[in-house]
């Protein structure tokens, strides 16, 4: 067998033979007898929306890596990568977490050299544009201001790009309102709508303040009410301001509960607790495979887009450093792109991403073309019957619209402190 | 226990003198019971006192959006009192939250208190059979033998707009719409604190009443007292150290409490734990140790306030 003979220097043939789909199937024999001898365990740090058991089983296989998951909230992600390094190995966070991580100096710069798929990684990351050359809104923590760090261990963002990146991207997405069609039985166009006293004890924000502030700040302006030079980045006047609108909606009953998790998302609109709230796509995509109407409602102002990445502490070296590149080249190369693809995120390198998807799934998620049969769920869920369209079309039509990324704003302790007035009004 | 008795016990078992130190043990077995007693003293020192003393060091740090510095600044008390005095008559953040937590203690401790009190009468005085009590016992636990949080995610598809209660409210036809309060509100806060610690005040009490001398209450009734007054007059003077003990659990718990408030008030409501843990993830860390501080210290007056009211040294 041919990897008898390579064992001398199994390392460098894993190294070419992660990232390439090609070798996939060679990596795969030859991992067992490789790691049985020195097993590597990378802790994974994260919420748990990139945290599945598929994937870290794959890995496993693959390239005999073992994937320990943390799962947290997005909170908790920031607090230990900022107060316990130690504890992981990887951190899968999102990038407007960075603006707080980064000066804390805790993260070491990824190689961009290491990165195999580097120069495929979609330029939403790297430039601010879509793949198809539309321009993406900047307001907020846009991915590309905070992609490049000035050095492997430097503290400070760079302005273009550099050999040092702070997070390779996993995930991305263009988020909108879900919305109940059935119990509203109106179109529903604008972010206005979420305030809009017709939905009183039926409408519901994120509980993260920056997020839920943004939300706000998209109503703001949709109701021609004040025009932001920064939704994602306000002054502490704009704060008030913000804060004054929202506590006003609190006080009048609008909202029938702030969600914090996904599964409380999917609860409280499934259950008809709420009919218009701010929401995930594949949480929207949950309710309906319940059977309940939910749609993702594009709306004129545009998205709030976030996304995601990988991340190293500054503490890793050695054996688990080469581990945790070998494992992001391999989260690039397809299989895994494909896995989050089909369930409504947006992968960082879209051509792996469709060689590993079957051509009308591909139609489907990423070209906003009717589905040409059944769309199943990774698990093998039905999610969408053929004939439907996805939400608000095509990757260029979603990503294309972002009006504002979340964020981190300069004066986030001052939000916190309003944050914490608003819930005792 | 007098003194006489404590001799007695003291040639059986040396270690019991020692616990009562003054009388007659004899000065070696004093450093004795001191290391028996270390073990425990360390756990609570490494995992009570320490962490304690930490926080409250913490709350005098400075700090900013990545870091904290040593420091002593009274800065983080400023900013959680801030406002409050020049505010007045209108509460300021702190006050408003804290009144708002001191309700949902005292509601619930009322509830709990009504609802524990009558359930360890009636397994205490009219549960005859011991096994039939012990049955009875573990069916309150039940409460605990999920976790929290499902507990209380459990409440959503009984009380929500669709849910059990409103869906049989108007099948009955008492109610012709959904009623909004049963979920996401204070109702319904005070409902799944009163589901989860009523256990914590039923139980103090139930043991208080099972050592009451049963010849007490015949007494009673002989000296022609009615049901009521030997409630009044015997049953409850001597459950008052259960009653004290059970009011302790469930006000330092209802005082500290984040989740059930969170979840059951749609996080809409406020809670000064709530408002500690916002303030921990955001990193916030001083001024959640200074609020933590000043939780802490109303805390412990309430249950100086309480103490001073029983003996409960006296009547264990």
């Amino acid at each position: 067998m041919t990897e008898t003979t390579r064992l001398p220097s199994r390392r460098d043939m894993l190294r070419a033979g992660a990232g390439l789909a090609a070798m996939g199937a060679a990596a795969k024999l030859a991992a067992p007898a490789v790691h049985a001898q020195e097993p590597v365990t990378l802790r994974y740090l994260g919420t748990a929306v990139n945290q599945s058991a598929e994937i870290a089983a794959k890995v496993k296989q693959e390239l005999g890596i073992t994937i320990e998951y943390i799962p947290v909230v997005t909170d908790d992600v920031i607090r230990r990568a900022v107060t316990q390094s130690n504890t992981f190995d990887l951190l899968d966070m999102e990038y407007f977490s960075l603006k707080r991580v980064v000066p804390s100096g805790n993260l070491q710069g990824v190689e961009a050299r290491r990165i195999k798929l580097f120069d495929k990684i979609t330029p939403v990351f790297t430039r601010g544009v879509t793949v198809g050359g539309r321009a993406l809104g900047e307001q907020g923590t846009a991915p590309k201001k905070v992609q490049f760090l000035k050095g492997r261990s430097s503290k400070e963002f760079a302005d273009s790009p550099t050999e040092w990146m702070t997070l390779i991207p996993t995930t991305y997405n263009a988020d909108t309102l879900g919305i109940r069609p059935d119990l509203i039985g109106r179109p529903i166009e604008s972010w206005a709508e979420l305030l809009n006293p017709q939905f009183k004890g039926k409408a519901s924000i994120l509980n993260i303040p920056s997020i839920g502030i943004m939300d706000a700040a998209m109503v703001m302006e949709a109701t021609g009410q004040y025009k932001y030079p920064d939704k994602g980045n306000m002054t502490r006047a704009e704060i008030d301001r913000t804060m004054a609108m929202l506590t006003e909606a609190k006080k009048a009953g609008q909202f029938r509960a702030f969600w914090s998790d996904f599964n409380e998302s999917v609860n409280l609109m499934a259950s008809g607790e709420t009919v218009i709230q701010s929401m995930w796509s594949p949480a929207v995509t949950k309710v309906r495979s319940q059977g309940v109407q939910c749609i993702y409602q594009p709306l004129k102002e545009g998205y709030r887009a976030w996304a995601s990445g990988f991340g190293m502490p500054r503490m890793l070296e050695g054996r688990k450093l080469d581990a945790a590149y070998e494992f992001i080249n391999w989260f690039l190369s397809g299989w895994a792109g494909a896995f989050l693809n089909r369930q409504g995120y947006y992968s960082a390198v879209l051509e792996t991403a469709k060689e590993n998807m079957a051509p009308y799934e591909w139609a489907y998620w990423m070209e906003g073309k009717a589905a040409e049969q059944d769309i199943k769920a990774p698990d093998g869920l039905l999610l969408e019957k053929a004939g439907t369209v996805r939400d608000g079309g095509s990757y260029e039509d979603r990503m294309g619209k972002v009006a504002c990324w979340n964020a981190v704003m300069d004066e986030n302790g001052y939000l916190i402190r309003k944050w914490n007035e608003f819930i005792a009004a | 226990m007098d003194g006489t008795r404590a001799l007695q016990m003291g040639r059986i078992d040396d270690a019991r003198v020692a616990a009562a130190p003054g009388r007659v043990a004899p000065r070696r077995s004093r450093g004795g019971a001191y290391w028996q007693a270390a073990p425990f003293a360390l756990l609570f020192l490494l995992f009570f006192i320490l962490p304690l003393c930490l926080t409250v060091a913490v709350s005098f740090w400075h700090y900013d959006e990545y870091s904290l510095t040593p420091a002593f600044t009274l800065e983080n008390y400023q900013e959680v009192f801030d406002g409050c005095i020049a505010k007045l008559p209108a509460l300021c953040v702190t006050f408003a939250t804290y009144l708002s937590t001191l309700r949902f203690a005292l509601l619930a401790w009322v509830a709990t208190l009504v609802l524990g009190f009558g359930i360890a009468y009636f397994l205490a005085f009219h549960v005859r059979s011991v096994p039939v009590q012990m049955g009875l016992f573990l069916l309150c636990t039940v409460p605990f033998w999920t976790s929290n949080i499902i507990r209380m995610v459990a409440w959503v598809p009984l009380l929500g707009r669709n849910g059990l209660v409103n869906q049989g409210l108007q099948a009955v036809g008492l109610t012709d719409a959904p009623l909004d309060w049963l979920l996401y509100s204070e109702f319904s806060v005070v409902l799944a604190f009163v589901h989860l610690y009523t256990l914590f005040m039923m139980v103090p009490i139930f043991n208080s009443m099972a050592r009451i001398d049963r010849s007490l209450i015949e007494a009673a009734r002989d000296a022609g007292a009615s049901g009521w007054q030997t409630l009044w007059n015997v049953v409850i003077p001597l459950c008052k150290p259960g009653i004290v003990i059970g009011s302790i659990f469930v006000l330092t718990i209802v005082m500290g409490d984040f989740v059930t408030v969170g979840i059951m008030g749609g996080q809409q409501i406020a809670s000064i734990g709530k408002v500690i843990q916002v303030q921990m993830n955001y990193l916030q860390f001083p001024i959640a140790a200074a609020n933590a501080v000043v939780l802490l210290g109303i805390v412990l007056l309430m249950i100086w306030a309480l103490t001073r009211l029983v003996d409960i040294r006296r009547e264990l």
